[in-house]
């Protein structure tokens, strides 16, 4: 925003540079693949060193949020990006359409990953599953709901849940489209508008502590958050909140429940595409299959790898049969009906 | 600019839907907010730099510095401490509880802190130190007229406030105040976590979840407009006004005693801003961060971190304020310059990192091609694989912070000094650095501490262009945070404060060595003599 403009400015940039190589980190070995992901590095780092632990590769991350395709894009071939990762799966189809990532044709892949959890052409593949529940106040004694349930008035001011804008919530909200058109979704979320409680705001805990504190009787919350609080990860406090609300993993109305992905992609600029390939391979093995479910809680995307005891006793999971990438498409839509609505207001 | 050039990526066609949905509750919603924080913290910062100013009470020596402490916090962290705090399961409500003896949370409802008020307060408790600070930056440099002022007037101390401290201290006010509200306009973590969408929210989901880059750079500038339009009305309501007094008298003014029951209310009042916006979150962080190390052991990525986060806004901080001399000097000498320059502010952090993405891979392209075309080699990618282009990106958004500080300095040497100067045969850059640079020291020490801390605290544009394996404290404890376990990040967030309080402390010190010495000279100093 300002210009250089004369000679003493001039030796502070030259100043800054030279700090500037200082600072930065030493270049990247040669068997070493650069990962941004949008996907907290401590929930993936045990896979990481596991990986580099067999294969002798070492992985760099970066975690991101925002921008995570504008700085790929600005960066350019020259991108040191290898493996793209994200925790939604609209963030991950966006990089694809962006055509910031590469197909990727593997056999292992393929056969790990059922053909709805990954692209067509290898453009993008989940890795792990999180379902969207309901964390209830154990008095009511509910059993089973449907996520059209939730916009009847008997739940007036009786709902917690983060902002109708975050990508768990417009990925829900999507899916709500998916299934029943555009015009079902707005009716649907000016009933959740009616249901909050308090502002549609914080995160999932929040929705937790809220019904432990009397604010609510019904919170949306992803299924790994019951276990981050009640295996005590969190801390006593967390423990306590996971311990007091009831769990139902809701489904829709003659179908199964919502769950979205975190998944990866091959960087379009890879410079290491091969060892990127490694590494997409090895987070669909059965060990790391169960690290996932074990570090985060999540449901493993290869059938029949293990799920963690805490996640398995919510019940079994049935997932919705709506294909993933048909959600992705209906993103923008869901996140006007949000503003219209106004439901984070 | 390049905020500019993305906006032309896309036609208008979301006007019409934000204007529908959006823009009359966000509009609304962002005035309370902005007026709420300037009135709280123009009132705030103002009364209590002229307490400790005007006025000796007992601990006065420490709330002049210590009433600075809460710059230390950034706002998310005060938002998610006092949720805890102030939530029907925190200590407080159940401590209420349990004295009234009541079981159920549900019997006894109280007030929300997510929500509009709560958001308020919680800005106003962490932002006030802006205006205080630039007050009594502008306090220390003009008490001289104003002991003069107040013995020949022989008038009483709160005459002098109301009638010649307040309007003198307009130009340092408002700079404070429009830096406390730039502040709670771009911040989204805090407002977004208590539940207040203002137009920056909106930037958001017009980016994030449509996809729409343009059409959220195209609200980044209407709400730049709307700033500079209230920036201009400011300066523009005292513009036949010379603040500058006699530069002659930089006498510290004897402070009026309060003594007994005055005195300890003073210093009760002192306290209260101070606790909310320090005291009790610190306290919080610190009780947190000793069970989660307790229980988990200390990360070594901390200290990595807390090395990277000092060392990079240190540099940063440098060439900050070097611009920020030049750019309030260029205002000074007529140039229209400082206004543009210092609307890195007004942008939300992300969105402005997010402009400086084209300019930075631009420059990257030109060294690559300038490498080949000298050397014959191709260049690896160099400005986002190092730290370079935060260096570029903390000085074009706090940029303000700093020229907000120093123009309220400038406002107050006299442009008879300027001329004198000249006189004598000074250059313009040679009277910059002999005789503005030496006067304007505390107004300089204060923007180069609120840019450090400020810098510290960054997240949004740090996260985005920082390196592969560089973490400053900011992004680890943001790491922890969208992973929902904020409470993990207790530590980082306590070293974000830690690192804070250093500058903080200094600065109040040298500011007032600055004034001692000044006072051991024979009670006054001349300006010719400082710059010579």
């Amino acid at each position: 925003m300002f210009r250089p403009s004369n000679g003493a400015y001039r030796s502070v940039a030259v100043l800054a540079l030279a700090a500037a190589v200082i600072v930065s980190p030493t270049t990247a070995a040669q068997s070493a693949i650069n990962l941004y992901t949008t996907r907290e590095p401590g929930l993936v780092q045990p896979l990481l060193d596991s990986f580099s632990k067999t294969t002798g590769i070492k992985v760099n991350s970066i975690f991101l949020r925002d921008g995570l395709a504008e700085r790929v894009a600005a960066e350019g071939q020259r991108s040191p990006a290898d493996v793209l990762m994200t925790v939604d799966i609209a963030v991950l189809i966006d990089l694809v359409e962006k055509g910031l990532t590469q197909p990727l044709s593997s056999p292992v892949m393929e056969g790990a990953i059922p053909s709805n959890l990954r692209g067509a052409k290898g453009e993008w593949f989940a890795l792990s599953l999180r379902a969207r529940v309901f964390y209830t106040q154990p008095s009511l004694n509910l059993t089973a709901m449907t996520y059209e349930q939730l916009a009847d008035p008997k739940w007036a001011k009786k709902l917690c849940t983060r902002p109708g804008q975050h990508p768990y919530n417009n990925a829900l909200i999507a899916h709500y489209i998916a299934r029943h058109g555009e015009a079902r979704a707005e009716a649907w979320l000016q009933g959740l508008k009616q249901a909050l409680a308090r502002p549609a705001a914080g995160g999932d805990r929040d929705g937790a502590r809220d019904i432990v504190g009397g604010i609510c009787d019904v919170a949306i919350g992803n299924s790994y958050y019951v276990g981050l609080m009640r295996s005590g990860s969190g801390g006593a406090d967390q423990k306590k909140w996971g311990d007091s609300v009831k769990v139902i993993l809701p489904t829709f109305e003659g179908g199964g429940t919502h769950v979205n992905i975190s998944g990866a992609a091959i960087a379009r600029h890879a410079p290491n595409r091969a060892a990127a390939q490694r590494l997409l391979e090895y987070l669909v093995t059965d060990e790391a299959q169960r690290l996932y479910a074990e570090a985060n809680f999540e449901f493993p995307v290869k059938t029949g790898a293990a799920v963690h005891p805490l996640i398995k006793a919510l019940g079994p999971l049935t997932v919705d049969r709506t294909p993933i990438a048909e959600i992705a498409r209906h993103r923008i839509t869901a996140s006007r009906l949000v503003d219209k609505v106004g439901l984070d207001r | 600019m390049s905020l500019l050039v993305t906006s032309f990526g896309a036609g208008l066609d979301q006007w019409p839907f934000l204007w529908e949905y959006v823009l009359p509750v966000a509009l609304r919603d962002t005035a309370a907010v902005l007026t709420g924080v300037a009135v709280i913290t123009a009132a705030l910062g103002a009364s209590l730099a002229w307490l400790v100013s005007a006025y000796d009470f007992p601990g006065r020596r420490f709330f002049e510095w210590g009433l600075m402490l809460p710059l230390a916090m950034p706002t998310y962290v005060v938002a998610f401490a006092y949720l805890d705090l102030l939530h029907p399961v925190g200590p407080l409500q159940s401590a209420i509880r349990d004295m009234a003896g009541i079981a159920d949370p549900r019997d006894l409802r109280l007030p929300d802190v997510r929500s509009m008020a709560g958001c308020i307060a919680l800005l106003s408790a962490v932002l006030y130190p802006y205006v205080y600070l630039t007050t009594l930056a502008m306090f220390r440099m003009q008490a001289g007229s104003l002991y003069e002022a107040a013995r020949m007037l022989d008038t009483s101390r709160r005459r002098l406030f109301t009638r010649l401290a307040l309007p003198l201290a307009r130009p340092a006010i408002a700079a404070g105040t429009a830096l406390a509200v730039l502040e709670a306009l771009n911040d989204v973590g805090a407002t977004e976590f208590l539940g207040v969408r203002t137009l920056t929210v909106t930037v958001y989901s017009t980016w994030i979840n449509r996809s729409d880059l343009p059409g959220a750079a195209q609200l980044s500038l209407a709400m730049l407009a709307v700033v500079v339009a209230i920036v201009g009305l400011e300066s523009w309501s005292r513009r036949r006004r010379r603040f500058a007094g006699d530069a002659k008298h930089n006498t510290p003014f004897a402070r009026h005693a309060l003594r007994g029951v005055r005195g300890w209310t003073a210093a009760a009042l002192a306290s209260v801003p101070l606790i909310i916006g320090f005291g009790a979150p610190a306290a919080h962080l610190a009780y947190q961060a000793a069970i989660r190390v307790d229980e988990f052991g200390l990360s070594p990525l901390l200290l990595d971190a807390a090395t990277t986060t000092l060392t990079i806004s240190a540099i940063a901080t440098g060439i900050t304020v070097a611009a920020a001399l030049v750019v309030s000097y260029a205002a000074r000498l007529g140039s229209l310059m400082s206004q543009a320059a210092s609307l890195g502010y007004a942008v939300p952090g992300t969105v402005l990192a997010v402009g400086i993405l084209p300019i930075v891979s631009f420059a990257d392209r030109s060294l690559d091609q300038l490498m080949q075309a000298t050397l014959g080699i191709a260049s690896p990618i160099f400005l986002l694989a190092t730290t370079t282009a935060l260096l570029y990106a903390y000085p074009a958004r706090f940029l303000a912070v700093a020229a907000g500080s120093i123009d309220a300095g400038f406002s107050r040497v006299s442009r008879s000094l300027d001329d004198a100067a000249r006189t004598l045969g000074d250059g313009v850059w040679l009277r910059l650095w002999r005789l503005h640079v030496p006067l304007l020291r505390p107004a300089v020490a204060a923007g180069a501490m609120l840019v450090f801390v400020d810098t510290i605290k960054e997240l949004p544009a740090t996260l985005l262009l920082r390196p592969v394996g560089v973490e400053t404290l900011a992004t680890l404890l943001y790491g922890e945070a969208a992973r929902g376990t904020y409470e993990d990040g207790a530590m980082a967030a306590l070293l974000i404060v830690i690192c804070g309080l250093g500058p903080v402390v200094l600065l109040a010190r040298s500011g007032r060595d600055w004034i001692a010495r000044a006072s051991d000279r024979g009670g006054t100093i001349s300006a010719t003599e400082r710059s010579g």
